[in-house]
């Protein structure tokens, strides 16, 4: 019985007041499972259609780490969302990207937000980039039950490492395996041309402007050759979210600035579809 | 055979009521004091690591006087209970009335049913749009909870602090006024002695109104040491502690358009 279930105040569980974790979904998962995208059964067998978004690239810079995700989610061959948000800040200092079934996905994206701010407060400090990255990939194992049924997440986690002041990458497998990326990565169903062309066009000590750049231009790829990848579009103003993460935290790059980037990588493609040069 | 004697319940109570206060009593001062533009924490606590005022949500803030442990599990099971309430709601569904509640439920259940009372004394408090829609909520070792308009002292020798804070709180003082008062009444003795408290004796906290978001913030260092000088702080001093912060945003994953709230950490910034 919880204050929730019965809708009158009473005291804390102990589940409240026990000692020990500073871990939101491992408190979670022993106090109401039934919250957590782990803890619900589908039946076996059962698959179910559900919107799907896609690519995600990520890319170091010099000084920190860019990473974009185009705003398409499909269902078959249904556009489910043309504005949807796959990119989110998870702390002050790091950025979650997510490609598959999105519903799990921003249930999944939020669970983390919260995992974070909770070790925060709890412990008074700020947790490593690498114990961040393996929390998420923790997450991600406890989804795995949903995967085998094709309610797949795979994360790209991004961020700054405050220790060595260098920006860093972490990619994801459906099992919860996490690698660290040197460079860059792109995942979702667009990510075999968006790496073609990051590739081509990623260096390493680029600037931050550049990097942007590099990560729109590689989503066009992405979308040029990807029905399930949305690529800008004019007409509607919807340009592809781009987070970027330096020394002085995760922020958003705003409307107006990736604008002026979209229309350089449409006006340059003009006669030019692949982007030769 | 022995038969235990009768203790009439009254007895009992006030046994457990003094016990409790005795101990409380035995503790160093928190003072918890509305400012323009949010409310501040101040306690005496030498200790860097370990705390008595903290972060429990985006508005919200604990202070604690009394048995760090006891005080330290409801601590964490307020931030369960707020990181709970949030994210099986919203983020706005979060409030300081609900989490007094449960206190007070659990205050009250651990004094009457447990062999003994916890020996400590809490405030929950919240930021509001104005200084009027702050709360402040005092909660006693036996469960009861009281409303406080502008100003609450905990602590060894609350009621005397009380009264002098009282005297000298007015609504709409700066951040450094009522932290040159919170000190003064720290530092004032029993027989008009004074102790000077400097800044590695304080632990000072704000929740502040006008940063989105994640409103509470620590304030140690250089800023502490210029808000508690003698010099009339600067208009700005309440804001600015952290050098570079990343812009305010809601975060939340349905709306990654906005950036990401700035370091609400507790660890010292700059």
């Amino acid at each position: 019985m919880t204050q929730w279930s019965t809708g009158r105040p009473r005291r804390l569980d102990d589940a409240f007041l026990s000692a020990g974790s500073s871990s939101f979904s491992e408190f979670v998962s022993a106090y109401r499972p039934e919250l957590l995208p782990s803890g619900r059964r589908l039946p076996s067998g059962a698959s179910i259609e559900a919107p799907h978004g896609t690519t995600i690239v990520s890319l170091l810079f010099d000084g920190g780490v860019v990473m974009a995700g185009d705003r398409r989610a499909t269902m078959g061959n249904v556009i489910a969302n043309r504005d949807m948000e796959k990119v989110f800040a998870a702390d002050d200092y790091s950025v979650v990207g997510i490609a598959g079934t999105a519903g799990i996905a921003i249930e999944l994206v939020r669970l983390y937000q919260v995992e974070l701010e909770h070790y925060e407060k709890i412990e008074g400090a700020i947790m490593s980039l690498e114990g961040k990255a393996n929390r998420l990939a923790s997450m991600i194992r406890g989804n795995l039950s949903l995967a085998m049924q094709g309610l797949t997440v795979v994360p790209t986690y991004a961020g700054f490492d405050l220790e060595s002041a260098t920006g860093r990458i972490y990619s994801y497998d459906v099992t919860g395996g996490c690698y660290i990326e040197g460079g860059h990565h792109s995942t979702g169903s667009g990510s075999v041309f968006a790496r073609g062309a990051l590739k081509k066009l990623w260096r390493p000590g680029l600037e931050e402007q550049q990097a942007v750049s590099v990560a729109i231009e590689a989503l066009y790829d992405a979308a040029d050759d990807d029905s399930a990848t949305g690529g800008p579009d004019l007409g509607r103003q919807i340009w592809p979210t781009v987070a970027v993460v330096d020394h002085s935290g995760a922020r958003f790059v705003p409307a107006d600035v990736l604008e002026g980037h979209v229309q350089r990588v449409v006006a340059s493609r003009r006669d030019n579809p692949g982007g030769a040069r | 055979m022995s038969m235990p004697f009768y203790v009439p319940p009254e007895q009992v109570m006030k046994d457990r009521a003094d016990f409790a206060r005795k101990g409380i009593a035995r503790g160093r001062s928190v003072i918890v004091v509305g400012y323009d533009r949010g409310i501040a924490f101040v306690a005496e606590n030498p200790s860097r690591a370990l705390h008595k005022v903290s972060e429990i949500y985006d508005r919200i803030a604990f202070a604690a006087v009394g048995r760090y442990n006891e005080f330290e599990s409801l601590r964490v099971a307020g931030i369960r209970y707020a990181d709970l309430r949030g994210y099986s709601y919203d983020r706005t569904d979060v409030t300081a009335r609900a989490l007094a509640n449960t206190y007070a439920q659990t205050l009250g259940a651990v004094f009457t049913q447990e062999s003994k009372p916890f020996e400590i004394e809490i405030v929950v408090a919240e930021v509001g749009v104005d200084s009027d829609a702050d709360q402040i909520f005092r909660l006693t070792y036996d469960g009861s909870v009281a409303d406080e308009q502008g100003f609450v002292a905990m602590g060894g020798a609350s009621d005397a602090a009380e009264e002098r804070l009282g005297t000298g709180w007015r609504p709409g003082m700066t951040l450094a006024e009522v932290l040159r008062l919170a000190v003064d009444v720290l530092g004032a003795g029993e027989n008009g002695e004074r102790r000077a408290l400097d800044e590695g004796q304080l632990e000072v906290a704000v929740l502040d109104r006008d940063r989105p978001r994640r409103s509470f913030r620590r304030i140690v260092g250089p800023l502490l040491t210029r808000l508690l000088g003698e010099t009339p702080a600067p208009a700005d001093a309440s804001a600015g502690a952290g050098g570079t912060e990343p812009a305010a945003g809601d975060g939340g994953p349905a709306s990654s358009g906005g950036s990401v709230d700035g370091p609400g950490s507790p660890t010292p910034p700059g």
